[in-house]
């Protein structure tokens, strides 16, 4: 069962503390949702995360393997995948080869004996990507393109799933079949963390919430005590968004 | 002691220049976002103007710098942001990057057609080289006055920074261009002002330095090189930086001028030690710089797909062809000419995978070309093909280690420490005697020309200027399938992600150094076959075959040809190799502007930054998909190539005939198609090929974007309540909404 730890990450931007001493973990079978107004630091966690921003103090471990020193590609040979916010989309590429990709480059790192195409299809179906899988991914709607980065991350069969707001641009149908899916990967002993505004997918999925608010961690705690929680109220749930 | 006083003052005088251009280049780099490749170019055209002006037409000095520095220059600056720049704004660095190398050959090629460069010209320095003494040494009037107009640049930059409305708004444009706007700075002013400011600088540093570096416009032209170096220290955005980059760079150049042996055994290992000093500065300046962050996401508007089975069939086929016509038709003097038509087009391939699936920049393709040439020349003694696989071999060797330092460079920095490389050849390598290192013996140039043997593989030589072509014809066509086969393959993927997001990469586990070195390696292997192949053609090569300058052109009509696409590289050969020798062929006065035009088409980027290339395969498109028009066309031009070969016409005969059946064969497609179609598949096929599809109407449900509702289509319930659905409306009561419909898209 994966173990994943991120213990007291500091970053400073000049004289700016983008994040003071943020720790969060996450364990196989657990949907963790990080949540917290625009700016409170999110996407900066994830990419220390991920490597692609270095942070000023704190570690991040896998399985006790410490990932600080690692770069971005390491790490991802670690077990971590993520999605982006702002989307990172191949757009020379059509749906199934921005999937193949990381296949591929999976097998050959991971040694898996797998079949690319099989397994391609396999993803693409369960993110119901299927009836479009040969379409060039600028041709999608924002909402599909974030499955798209989706599927990409489970080709590398990670123990940690970091997703970037995957359900924006989503309607109500397709964040209901997104909430179940979520639940799915993580019975598969996967550790997913969750960056999502849409509070009703967030209250749903998660087992356990963060609240980022100014770069600090403000709460920590299961849906109920967050809804329950006064700070949280105030600083963001407070603003009218439904709880 | 003296002697290191006068050298000091020499290299003062030298880095004075260098500071004067380079801050012009640092100021119009952060203002506007581009880095003119052209600034030296401009410093030339300035050089020759003054010339023009004292000499020609003997006007006073003063007045000559006045109208240069004052008029001419700021008026041409304003000029190049108003007509060329300022539609740029938004473009890939790799965009503005062409466009401003474009810039550079095209004014080239002007100075020297206006300014042949038969006729040597000599620009006396300031007080005809007076000089006075200065305790222990002497020092000229001049080197005098360049170093007191450095120090007056300085602080006219410094006071026009920080103590005018101009200055003011134009640091807040290099903070953040779009919050400057929207404060109301007038971005537009201030790139003018900048250009015109930049373009003034250039002109001084063209004007001062003319005197002592001869009036060629290459030389004074890649003078700029040297001032990059200083830019760089400066890390192209901070003017004090700048000046101690030109500091470093003058001093060196003075005390490797003074110091450097000029007889005896090393003197020729050395020689070239001072000119390419600059360069080697650079690259080390490069390679200190702190690693950048991986790039994410750059919106583009280039599409290059991987072309069909049967595009590549017809594409060989048709390149085959070509090949054969021209090898049976044209007269043995010419064949010399046009084969380099496919030989040029073998380092033009190089630049795709390259440039066009990675997203790279090189600019010292011809330098690994030339590097083939030499290990063809002399391996490859006798024709020995071994010869040819030893330039792939050591050519992918060198690109790697050339590559391995500059991996973690991007953009403009790359586009420079590959220029800094080939400038370096150029300068030093080239020029070098053979030596040893260790048991490894070193044949280069040997201080001139060397003989090539023409290859003979299997008892065949290809002496012929036909069996020349053939052979240059099919190593094209074989390249071109290699390329074709990269982009197909899970590698060229790779390579197609890794130029759309590096960032996206690493989150897969993408090693993106090694990733990067073999693309680039396969490119340098690739031009150093065409270099080798190039080398038997022209069977006698210097290094002026191979220099920096001569492979711009390549570089940058494989992009305006279409970088991501095979046919884009066919297309740079045939321009650069076939049309410009052509053009001169008819009209011998065109040659003074033969190089002109590269430059010009270059400019012309930025409207479809796909390249060329696509736009020819959507228009042959319709054709393409109709076989029986198809065969019956390669038929009819079968027959005319028939009738030329047993000589019952001659070649503007079969031209035209190939002309005319290719005419009919079009209009056969569009009567057949019916207008309509016919435009339609044509439409098809280019927003296959080009730029940013209109969303398909894929397998999916989404006949029409949400964002098209009430501009493409009616508004209708149905259209109003999915936007609404997707915008989470639904909440609200219906009735405002369908008032908000009734009123139509204003309401």
């Amino acid at each position: 069962m994966p173990d994943f730890e991120v213990v007291g990450v500091t970053v400073r931007f000049g004289g700016n503390l983008a994040l003071t001493d943020v720790s969060l973990s996450a364990r196989g079978g657990q949907v963790v949702g990080l949540i917290g107004p625009n700016g409170a630091g999110k996407t900066t966690l994830f990419n220390v995360i991920t490597g692609l921003q270095a942070s000023t103090e704190g570690r991040v471990e896998l399985d006790g393997v410490d990932l600080t020193k690692l770069s971005p590609t390491k790490r991802a040979r670690q077990g971590l995948a993520r999605t982006f916010q702002r989307l990172e989309l191949f757009t020379m590429l059509s749906v199934r080869e921005n999937v193949a990709v990381a296949a591929e480059v999976h097998r050959r790192w991971a040694r898996a004996k797998v079949d690319i195409d099989a397994q391609v299809d396999a993803i693409l179906e369960r993110v119901g990507l299927g009836s479009v899988a040969d379409t060039r991914v600028t041709a999608l709607p924002t909402g599909q393109g974030r499955l798209v980065e989706l599927a990409r991350a489970l080709a590398c069969e990670p123990k940690v799933l970091l997703l970037d707001e995957p359900a924006s641009g989503q309607d109500d149908a397709e964040t209901e079949r997104f909430a179940v899916l979520l639940r799915e990967l993580a019975a598969q002993d996967m550790a997913v963390v969750l960056v999502e505004h849409d509070m009703r997918l967030v209250m749903d999925v998660c087992d356990v919430i963060n609240v980022l608010n100014y770069g600090q961690v403000l709460a920590v705690g299961t849906p109920e005590e967050i809804r329950a929680h006064a700070a949280v109220r105030e600083a963001y749930l407070g603003q009218g968004a439904d709880a | 002691m003296d002697k290191f006083l006068t050298f000091t003052i020499v290299g003062l005088a030298t880095a004075a220049i260098y500071a004067v251009i380079g801050s012009g280049l640092v100021l119009t780099y952060t203002t506007t976002g581009v880095f003119n490749f052209a600034q030296g170019a401009e410093g030339m055209l300035a050089a020759f103007a003054y010339w023009q002006m004292t000499v020609g037409w003997g006007w006073p000095a003063p007045l000559a710098i006045v109208v240069v520095l004052l008029l001419l220059a700021p008026a041409f600056g304003i000029l190049l942001e108003r007509v060329i720049f300022r539609g740029l704004e938004g473009t890939s660095e790799a965009t503005k990057l062409v466009v401003s190398i474009s810039l550079l050959v095209a004014m080239i090629g002007f100075a020297q057609w206006i300014w042949s460069p038969d006729q040597a010209r000599v620009v006396l320095p300031f007080f005809s080289g007076h000089k006075f003494d200065l305790g222990a040494t002497t020092i000229t009037y001049h080197q005098l006055i360049t170093i007191l107009v450095a120090v007056a640049v300085a602080i006219g930059l410094r006071i026009l920074l920080y103590r005018s409305r101009l200055g003011v708004a134009m640091r807040a444009v290099v903070d953040d261009r779009s919050l400057a706007r929207l404060n109301g700075a007038r971005t537009s002013m201030v790139a003018r002002s900048s250009w015109a400011v930049g373009t003034s600088l250039a002109a001084l540093g063209g004007i001062l330095i003319a005197s002592s570096a001869g009036l060629s416009a290459t030389v004074l032209s890649l003078l700029i090189v040297n001032a990059y170096g200083a830019a760089v220290v400066g890390r192209l955005r901070s003017l004090p930086m700048t000046f101690v980059g030109a500091v470093i760079l003058g001093l060196l150049d003075g005390y490797l001028a003074g110091y450097l042996p000029t007889s005896g055994t090393i003197a020729p290992y050395v020689v070239g030690l001072r000119l390419a000093s600059p360069v080697i500065l650079l690259f080390v300046v490069l390679l200190l710089l702190p690693n950048p962050r991986l790039r994410s996401h750059v919106r583009t508007r280039e599409y290059f797909p991987a072309p069909t089975r049967k595009g590549m069939l017809l594409f060989s086929a048709l390149t085959l062809a070509f090949g054969l016509v021209l090898a049976t038709t044209l007269s043995q003097s010419d064949l010399v000419v046009y084969s380099r038509i496919f030989a040029v087009g073998i380092v033009a391939l190089s630049l795709v995978p390259l440039v066009g699936f990675a997203g790279q920049i090189s600019l010292c393709q011809l330098s690994f070309a030339g590097i083939g040439a030499i290990v063809m020349a002399h391996l490859g003694a006798g024709g020995n093909p071994i010869g040819l696989v030893a330039a792939v071999v050591i050519c992918a060797l060198v690109g790697g280690l050339v590559a391995l330092p500059a991996l973690r460079l991007q953009g403009i920095y790359m586009a420079l420490a590959t220029a800094a490389f080939a400038v370096l050849l150029d300068r030093w390598v080239f020029i070098l005697p053979n030596f040893s290192i260790g048991p490894l013996h070193v044949k280069l140039f040997e201080l001139g020309t060397l003989e090539v043997d023409p290859l003979k593989v299997f008892g065949v030589t290809f002496s012929s200027p036909e069996s020349q072509m053939v052979l240059v014809v099919v190593t094209f066509v074989l390249v071109s399938l290699l390329v074709v086969a990269v982009r197909r393959s899970s590698f060229g993927r790779r390579l197609l992600a890794m130029r759309d997001s590096e960032a996206a990469c690493a989150t897969f586990g993408l090693n993106l150094v090694g990733t990067r070195l073999a693309v680039f390696m396969l490119s340098a292997a690739i031009a150093g076959l065409g270099g080798a192949i190039y080398a038997t053609q022209l069977a006698s090569i210097g290094p002026n075959n191979f220099d920096f300058f001569t492979g711009l052109p390549i570089f940058m009509l494989v992009v305006v040809g279409g970088a991501g696409f095979v046919g884009g590289a066919l297309l740079a050969g045939v321009s650069l190799a076939g049309f410009l020798p052509f053009l001169s062929s008819l009209w011998s006065g065109f040659a003074n502007i033969e190089t002109m035009l590269p430059g010009l088409a270059g400019i012309g980027l930025g409207r479809q930054p796909s390249g060329a290339a696509p736009q020819f395969s959507a228009g042959f498109a319709p054709l393409r998909d109709d076989t029986p028009v198809l065969v019956s066309m390669l038929g009819g031009m079968a027959v005319v190539w028939i009738l030329r070969l047993t000589g019952v016409i001659a070649n503007w005969p079969m031209i035209l005939l190939f002309a005319v059946v290719f005419l009919a064969a079009m209009l056969a497609v569009y009567l057949r198609a019916g207008p309509t179609t016919f435009a339609a598949a044509a439409r098809q096929a280019m927003s296959d090929t080009t730029v940013a599809p209109a969303p398909s109407t894929g397998p999916g449900e989404r006949p029409v974007p949400l964002e098209w509702v009430g501009v493409t289509v009616p508004w209708t319930a149905d259209r109003v309540a999915e936007i609404d659905r997707h915008l989470r409306l639904d909440a609200i009561p219906v009735r405002e909404m369908a008032t908000a419909a009734d009123g139509g898209p204003d309401a």
